[in-house]
């Protein structure tokens, strides 16, 4: 067939769409993984946590997360007396290398590991302009980075403060809660390194999971329910204080 | 019928094209897993779920170290999974021969999580290392994997 000037112009459109099919493979998670099988969650123990910050480290290996920027963090509560609406809160460097002795030992003191709450009507995921973030059907929040334009609006919407724009990529960042991970049947890298078990990963889909029976036993809260954002990390023996 | 139909034929002719260019430009442009699952690019999910993990998990260190995992048994530390003091070991579970951990400084390791400070929990055990060793390392009197000290004659 000879190639005119007119057949070349219906045939690279065409080729162009073949190609983009062939590009288009996409890769294997686990074989053996079902997405609709899990709704993941975390139960975070407060009166548990050391503030050794072993998981923002852990963290920071794991998802090599940039100097300076958290996808996990400890804040240290100190509350004095009756004043519970004005908490001091102190986060050095995210509690990565653990806290200095506080000048005032009155009062209520404890800390509180913070991550993104994988809210099941997360605020995030709809203000996203271009579908670069969205909730997974297993309940995971997750950025697609390729597809991700670094807009910020995500970061403005979080009520959690837990996005932050990573400098290297200029593209939006966020626990994923260690997707790489869980879908393999490992635990996140925060709930694996933490000594206390302060830090509990949880299927709300798998009926055997202990997270059943330590939310019928338990008064257990999520961080600013007023804003019903649905979210799925619940704390355990949380202070009024506590934002 | 009408007359001069000819114009609307032409017309009906370029609208016809700007369709299709849209049509192809549009199958060209979106990723085909677009919209699988809701509205993002599902593929996105298996990218992110193939990355490679950095800590191995406790269960994968206990296949081999099962002396290890004996002794912890003994103490309390049985809870404390083996990379939170060693660190991400999972290059040396795939490949133990070259990937060593390296030898741990029990000054810095213990004291992450047992110097004492007003936030941790009471029950917790928590000690001033700069009273209670006076600078000696903690591993000089405690084994870090069964903390306890067990004076002899006595369980």
């Amino acid at each position: 067939m000879e190639i005119t000037r007119r057949r070349l112009l219906v045939l690279l459109p065409a080729a162009a769409v073949a190609w983009k099919y062939v590009l288009a493979g996409t890769p294997e998670a686990s074989p053996n993984y079902q997405l609709t099988e899990h709704w993941w969650s975390m139960l975070i123990d407060i009166p548990k946590c050391i503030g050794c910050g072993s998981c923002v480290r852990a963290c920071a290996e794991e998802n090599d997360v940039p100097q300076g920027y958290y996808r996990t963090w400890i804040e240290r509560y100190h509350v004095s007396d009756w004043r519970i609406e004005r908490p001091e809160v102190e986060s050095p460097d995210g509690g990565k290398n653990g806290f200095p002795p506080h000048a005032d030992d009155g009062g209520k003191n404890f800390f509180v590991p913070k991550l993104c709450n994988h809210c099941a009507d997360s605020p995030c995921t709809q203000v996203c302009p271009v579908g670069a973030t969205f909730i997974t059907p297993d309940g995971v929040v997750l950025v697609d980075k390729t597809y991700c334009l670094g807009c910020r609006y995500c970061i403005q919407a979080c009520p959690y403060g837990c996005r932050f724009l990573n400098p290297r990529t200029n593209t939006a960042e966020k626990c994923s809660l260690c997707y790489h991970r869980i879908t393999k049947g490992l635990t996140t890298a925060c709930c694996e390194v933490c000594p206390t078990g302060a830090r509990q990963l949880a299927d709300l889909k798998n009926p055997k999971d202990p997270i059943h029976e330590f939310l019928r036993t338990h008064a257990v809260q999520v961080l600013k329910p007023h804003m019903a954002t649905g979210a799925k990390v619940f704390y355990n023996g949380m202070d009024g204080s506590v934002r | 019928m009408f007359k001069d139909i000819e114009h609307l034929i032409r017309l009906a002719v370029v609208i016809a094209i700007a369709l299709v260019a849209f049509v192809i430009l549009r199958a060209a442009v979106v990723p085909h897993s677009f919209g699988q699952y809701g509205h993002y690019r599902g593929a996105a999910i298996g990218e992110i779920a193939s990355r490679p993990v950095a800590f191995a998990g406790h269960d994968t260190c206990e296949a081999c170290h099962t002396d290890v995992v004996d002794q912890k048994k003994l103490g309390k530390h049985v809870v404390v999974a083996c990379e939170a003091c060693h660190g991400a070991l999972a290059k040396h579970a795939d490949d133990p021969g070259s990937v060593q951990p390296g030898k741990l400084d029990t000054a810095v390791v213990c004291a992450r999580c047992h110097e004492a400070n007003s936030a941790k929990p009471k029950g917790f055990p928590q000690v001033a290392t700069a009273d209670h060793a006076g600078g000696l390392a903690c591993d000089t009197c405690h084994q870090p994997h069964r903390p306890k000290i067990e004076t002899e004659g006595k369980k």
